[in-house]
């Protein structure tokens, strides 16, 4: 069991683990993709998951919040545990835990996933109402003082398909953020944008990470690994090959196969 | 988009533009002359050949075309119920639960599989046999909706799965549950997609219905049929009726255009 190492100066500000994972493992057929992943997240950590293509990195950020049924293991995320079932039972208080699991995470996709025939305002409070039942005035509340956040508040009104794909993506952040969730998860935000578009969604992302917002984010952008991680896991073949202070793992890895990602990544 | 300013006058684009258009407006011209000759000229080698009685056309018109209003009203209670019909069809049809999906696809085979002329005598004819009997009009009413609604069970099949998977995820990853996701995100953006084959099948639905005239249902081909008969003038009686159908497939199909160009044209 890796005891993961912490920041020794940030780690003072985190607390306990509150979303664990643990020996997961996931089979696509007969595609052993992981294979038996321990990852722990602190409160208020920002962890920034690395790794080549195909390492099962976009897996295991769905496995946590169960879009991908485990294929062995389990996730606790707030004291709420879930174990993987994976003959798909899928009992309906199984649905009814995952269901849980995913209230207390939120996701942000590569690909916005904003709902096109609602407004802004619409997208932002229709899971806190609908789901958490929050009273609506509340929930538009919550909405503007996030929509604030991401530095969108004049798009209140406007619908997804007239926003930008930087600003769809600061929605899509600020609708996580409006069920207030334990941890954020993002894969890849900002692989779908246009390169001039990437540094207000990293920008929000960054903020978010100093304030103290536990989240794991799948991310091919080191420098702002660098700048916004708490700790850096490396992936290789479904398994943590290294994991460490972004100052070590992006400057001198131990591991051999951490170096050379590094050195052919820093390449491109 | 070049032609969006205006070309100045003289210039080579100004040439080209106006060649253009001058070629558009002569084909339509054109166009249009041919549909008045053949028309035209069928309705005039009729009348001077002494085939059309004038008088019966100005005396049984009022009344054939009175029949107009129950081909429409029939086909408008049709179309709602056979939306119905396929909304809860497509479910089943998707349903994992095999009992559902088995009873949603034999609707779909053995409405299918079988002429609509069949099923409007089975609901007329048949079922007083064992003991169901319905009145003309509400009979052809379930008929028409039952087998539009098969049909319509796939277009709406189709446009469900259509949407994309995303939409569906980003729901989930909020702890939506099936049913919200179903009726607030997938299904609004179904109905999209689907309006416009809704609105082809109205215009099938407008000429289908005159199958029902079979159960002497007064509407625009039993009139016509009615008093073509009596009179021995069914030349002029089926003509007006086909007018008649025709008009109405044309003004239908021109108010689904204008309705889809403004919804392409709104907020999505
Ligand atoms: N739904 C699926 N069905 C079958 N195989 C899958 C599925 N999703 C992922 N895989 C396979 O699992 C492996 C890991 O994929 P994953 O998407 O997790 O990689 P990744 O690290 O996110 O890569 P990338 O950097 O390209 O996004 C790959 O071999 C992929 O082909
Ligand atoms: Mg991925």
């Amino acid at each position: 069991m890796t005891d993961h190492i912490v920041h020794p100066v940030t780690g003072a500000h985190l607390g306990d683990n509150i979303v664990r994972a643990q020996q997961i493992e996931k089979y696509f057929g007969r595609n052993h993709v992981l294979r038996g992943l321990d990852i722990d997240v602190r409160q208020g950590e920002s962890v920034m998951l690395i790794g080549r293509s195909g390492s099962g990195k976009t897996t295991f950020l769905r496995c946590v919040n169960f879009l991908e049924e485990p294929s062995a293991g389990w996730v606790e995320i707030d004291g709420l545990r879930v174990d993987a079932d994976p003959l798909h039972t899928r009992s309906r208080a199984h649905l009814e835990q995952i269901r849980q699991i995913r209230i207390r995470s939120g996701m942000v996709f590569q690909e916005f996933n904003l709902f096109p025939h609602m407004s802004v305002l619409a997208n932002l409070i229709e899971a806190p109402t609908k789901v958490n039942h929050v009273p609506k005035a509340e929930a538009i509340e919550r909405a503007e003082a996030y929509l604030d956040k991401v530095g969108l508040t004049e798009k209140r009104d406007e619908y997804p398909q007239r926003l930008s794909g930087g600003q769809k993506q600061r929605v899509a952040i600020a609708r996580a953020l409006c069920m207030e969730p334990k941890v954020l998860l993002f894969d890849e935000p900002t692989s779908a944008l246009d390169s001039d578009l990437i540094g207000e969604v990293l920008k929000v992302m960054e903020d978010l990470a100093h304030e103290g917002t536990t989240m794991i984010v799948v991310t091919h952008e080191m420098h702002f690994a660098r700048e916004a991680a708490d700790r850096v896991i490396f992936l290789e073949e479904g398994l943590v090959v290294e994991e460490g202070p972004p100052e070590v793992m992006l400057s001198e890895p131990t591991d051999g196969r951490t170096q050379q990602f590094l050195r052919r990544f820093l390449a491109d | 988009m070049i032609a969006a300013d205006a070309p100045e006058p003289g210039s080579v684009l100004y040439q080209i533009e106006d060649a253009r258009a001058r070629a558009r407006r002569s084909f339509q011209v054109k166009f249009a002359l041919t549909w008045v000759a053949l028309v035209g000229g069928l309705v005039v080698a009729l009348y001077v050949t002494g085939n059309i009685d004038t008088e019966f056309i100005s005396t049984w018109a009022p009344f054939i075309v009175a029949g107009a209003w129950v081909t429409v009203y029939i086909s408008l209670i049709s179309i709602v119920l056979a939306t119905l019909l396929a909304l809860i069809g497509a479910m089943g049809r998707m349903s994992r639960n095999p009992y559902l999906n088995g009873v949603a696809s034999l609707y779909v085979s053995l409405v299918r599989g079988t002429p609509l002329i069949v099923q409007v005598f089975f609901i007329y004819l048949a079922l007083p046999q064992v003991g169901v009997v319905l009145p003309a009009i509400p009979s052809g009413i379930i008929a028409l909706s039952f087998n539009y609604g098969a049909y319509m069970t796939e277009i709406f099949r189709a446009g469900i799965q259509a949407v994309p998977r995303g939409q569906r995820e980003a729901a989930q990853s909020l702890g939506m549950p099936e049913r919200q996701l179903m009726w607030r995100i997938v299904l609004p953006q179904a109905f999209r997609i689907v309006i416009p084959a809704i609105g082809n099948d109205f215009v099938s639905m407008l000429k289908d219905s005159s199958l029902v005239s079979f159960l002497a249902v007064e509407e625009l081909l039993y009139r016509a049929q009615l008093v073509g008969r009596q009179n021995f003038r069914s030349l002029e009686a089926l003509i007006i009726a086909a007018t008649i159908y025709w008009i109405l497939t044309i003004a239908f199909s021109f108010a689904q255009q204008n309705l889809e160009q403004r919804m392409a044209r709104g907020d999505r």
